[in-house]
C-alpha cells in the first residue's frame, strides 16, 4: 500500500510541478530567456490568494480568476518596458537582467510581507478522501485538478487560437514568422504575460498546499528548471511528463534514501539529463 | 604585456599600501575588495575569455570554504588548508568542466546554476563532516591581536588577488588565451582546425575555480564560521558577473575596476538602506544592463568617439 500511496502522491504533486514549470518553459521556448523572476511570481500569486482570503474571504478558486489577468498585465508590461530592450542579447545579459528584476520583486515582498512563513488555512477544512489505504487531502486534489485544467487551457490556447498559433510560429522560426506578418514583439510580450499569468495561478494553488514565504521562491524556480530539462522545452506534454517524473523520483527517493536527499537527487538528475539527453524526455533534437 | 595589463598589476600592487592609511574598517573593506577582485577576475577567464555564461562561482567558493574549513577543524595548518582548497577546486572543476562544458548557452547556464544547489544540498546533508545546516565553526588560526589578525588576512587575500591577476595576464598572453578567444568566436571552427576545445575549456574552468576556491578557504579562516546558505549563496555567482559588466566584459583591468566600483556601491547601499539593499542591487543591475551594456570601459571610447571604434 505504501507503493500506491507514493505513486498517488507523485501524480498529485507532479501535476502541480507541471503547472509551476509550464510558464517558465513557455518563456524559455518562445523568448529564449531564462526567466529567473518566475519563482517570485509564484510566491506573489500565493500572497495574492492569501491576502484575498484573509481580508475579503474570497476563496482561492475565485482568486485564480483575479490572478490570471493581473499577472498577465504585469508580465506584459515588464516584457514591453524592460526585457524587450535586451531580447536579442546573449543569455548572460538576459539571465542577469531577470535576476536583477527578481531581486527587486523578492526584496519588495520581504519588505511588505516579512520573511515569516504563512499558511492559507481554509475554514472549515476540506478533509481528505481515502480509498483502500491511500489517503489524499481534498484541497490538494482540487488544486491538482485546477493545475491540470490550467495546463489544458494553455494547450488549447496554443493549438486553437490565432495568437497561440503565432506564438508557436515564433518559437519555431522567428524570422519566418516575421516574414509572414506576425508582430514578433507583441507575441513576445503576450508569451511573457501568459508565462506570468501561469506563474501567478500556480502560486494561488501552491498557497493551498505549501507555506508561503518570499524565501521559497528559489525552490519553485529550481523545480521549474528540473521539470523543463527533464520533460523537454516548450511543449505542454513535456512539462507534464517532466513534472510527474520529477515528483516520482522525489517521492521514491525520499522513501528509499530519506527526504533530505530528494533535492540533491533531482538536481543531480538535471545535470545528467542535460549531458545525456538535453532535448528532454519528449523533446526533439535540434528543436530549441 | 599590454598597457592595460601593466596598469592591472600596478593597481594590485598599489592596494598593498592600504593598511598604512586606514583602521580596521579599511582593512575589512580592503579584504573584501581583494576577494571580489579574485572572484571577478576568475570569472572573466571562463565568462569573458571563453564566453561561457558560468554561474558556478558560488559553487567553488563554497567548496573551497568547506574544504579549508574542515581541514582547519581537523588541525591542519592554514598554510596547507588554503592551497589544498585551491588544488581540490581546480581538480574538481576540470573534471566537472569536461562534462558540463559540452553544453552551450542556456543549458550551460542552467547546469552551472544547478551545481550550486547540488553542492549546497550535499554539504547540508553531510552533517557528520560539515555540521550541515548548523554551520561549521573554524578554530582561530592565531592568538595575535585583532588588528594583527585583520592585517594578516588582508595580506593573505591580497596575495591571492596578486596570484589571480598574474594568472589572468599569463593566460591572456599564452596559447591558452588565444585558444579561448577562438572558442568564444566560433567553437565549431576552432574544433575543426584541430584545437582541443574540451581540454582548453576544462583547464579554463579549472583555473577560474582554483583561485575562487582558495579565496573561499581564506574567507572561511577569516570569518571563523560558515554555513551552507552563506557560502553557497547564488549572489557570489551573480556579483562577479555584475562587476564584469560594470567594468566591461573581457578586459581584466576593466573587470577589476568593476569589482572595486561595485564594492563601493554595495557598501554605500548597505550602510544607508539595509532593509532594501538587495532591491537596490537589483535596480543597479537592471539600469546597468539597459543603459551601459558594455561597461565603464566603453565610456572611454564613447567619449573619444572620433577615434575609430574597434569591431
Amino acid at each position: 500500500m505504501l507503493a500506491a500511496q507514493v505513486l498517488i502522491n507523485a501524480l498529485v504533486l507532479g501535476c502541480l510541478y507541471a503547472c509551476i514549470a509550464i510558464g517558465f518553459s513557455l518563456v524559455w521556448g518562445v523568448l529564449n530567456v531564462i526567466n529567473l523572476i518566475h519563482g517570485s511570481f509564484i510566491v506573489l500569486g500565493a500572497y495574492l490568494a492569501w491576502g484575498l482570503y484573509q481580508s475579503l474571504h474570497i476563496s482561492p478558486w475565485y482568486a485564480l480568476g483575479i490572478a490570471a489577468p493581473a499577472f498577465f498585465v504585469l508580465g506584459y508590461v515588464i516584457q514591453r518596458l524592460i526585457l524587450n530592450r535586451v531580447i536579442t542579447a546573449p543569455v548572460l545579459v538576459t539571465l542577469t537582467l531577470t535576476f536583477g528584476l527578481d531581486l527587486i520583486l523578492n526584496n519588495a515582498m520581504i519588505y511588505y510581507f516579512k520573511a515569516d512563513y504563512r499558511k492559507l488555512t481554509l475554514t472549515p477544512p476540506m478533509g481528505s478522501v481515502s480509498l483502500f489505504d491511500v489517503v489524499v487531502p481534498i484541497d490538494r486534489l482540487i488544486a491538482t485538478a485546477s493545475a491540470l485544467a490550467l495546463t489544458g487551457i494553455l494547450y488549447l490556447i496554443l493549438r486553437r487560437l490565432r495568437v497561440g498559433r503565432a506564438i508557436i510560429a515564433v518559437r519555431l522560426d522567428r524570422d519566418a514568422a516575421m516574414l509572414m506578418g506576425v508582430n514578433v514583439n507583441s507575441i513576445y510580450a503576450i508569451a511573457f504575460g501568459l508565462g506570468a499569468a501561469l506563474a501567478g495561478c500556480a502560486g494561488v494553488l501552491m498557497a493551498l498546499i505549501f507555506p508561503i514565504s518570499p524565501l521559497t521562491s528559489t525552490a519553485y524556480l529550481g523545480k521549474a528548471f528540473v521539470v523543463c530539462v527533464l520533460g523537454g522545452l516548450g511543449s505542454v506534454s513535456g512539462a507534464l511528463a517532466g513534472g510527474i517524473l520529477l515528483a516520482l523520483i522525489e517521492g521514491i527517493g525520499s522513501t528509499l534514501i530519506g527526504p533530505a536527499h530528494a533535492t540533491t537527487l533531482s538536481f543531480a538528475l538535471l545535470i545528467v539529463f542535460l549531458i545525456v539527453r538535453p532535448q528532454g524526455l519528449l523533446g526533439r533534437k535540434g528543436f530549441e | 604585456m599590454t598597457r592595460s595589463n601593466f596598469i592591472l598589476l600596478a593597481l594590485v600592487v598599489g592596494i598593498a599600501a592600504l593598511p598604512m592609511f586606514g583602521g580596521s574598517y579599511a582593512l575589512r573593506l580592503g579584504t573584501i575588495a581583494c576577494m571580489y577582485g579574485i572572484l571577478a577576475l576568475s570569472w572573466n577567464v571562463v565568462g569573458g575569455l571563453a564566453g561561457y555564461p558560468s554561474f558556478a562561482t558560488a559553487a567553488f567558493f563554497g567548496f573551497g570554504a568547506y574544504t579549508a574549513g574542515v581541514l582547519l577543524g581537523k588541525g591542519v595548518p592554514l598554510a596547507v588548508s588554503v592551497p589544498a582548497a585551491g588544488v581540490f577546486s581546480f581538480v574538481l572543476a576540470c573534471l566537472l568542466g569536461a562534462a558540463l562544458l559540452r553544453l552551450r548557452g542556456h543549458y550551460f547556464a542552467i547546469a552551472s546554476l544547478s551545481l550550486i544547489e547540488v553542492f549546497r544540498e550535499l554539504v547540508n546533508n553531510a552533517t557528520d563532516l560539515t555540521g550541515g545546516g548548523m554551520g561549521l565553526n573554524i578554530p582561530l588560526t592565531s592568538t595575535a591581536g585583532v588588528m594583527a589578525d585583520a592585517t594578516f588576512f588582508f595580506y593573505l587575500m591580497w596575495g591571492l588577488l596578486g596570484g589571480t591577476a598574474l594568472m589572468v595576464v599569463v593566460v591572456a598572453g599564452s596559447k591558452l588565451g588565444f585558444g579561448l578567444a577562438c572558442i568564444r568566436q566560433n567553437e565549431t571552427a576552432a574544433n575543426m582546425i584541430g584545437l582541443n576545445t574540451t581540454l582548453y575549456k576544462s583547464v579554463a574552468f579549472g583555473l577560474s575555480a582554483c583561485f575562487v576556491g582558495a579565496a573561499g578557504g581564506v574567507y572561511a579562516a577569516w570569518v571563523h564560521y560558515i554555513d551552507p546558505s552563506d557560502v553557497f549563496d547564488i549572489l557570489y555567482s551573480v556579483k562577479p558577473i555584475v562587476m564584469a559588466l560594470i567594468g566591461g566584459l573581457g578586459s581584466p583591468l576593466g573587470v577589476l575596476i568593476g569589482a572595486f566600483v561595485y564594492l563601493g556601491l554595495e557598501e554605500v547601499v548597505w550602510r544607508n538602506y539595509i532593509q532594501i539593499h538587495s532591491g537596490v542591487l537589483g535596480v543597479l543591475i537592471v539600469v546597468l544592463l539597459l543603459f551601459l551594456p558594455h561597461g565603464l570601459m566603453s565610456l572611454r571610447s564613447r567619449l573619444l568617439a572620433w577615434r575609430p571604434k574597434r569591431v
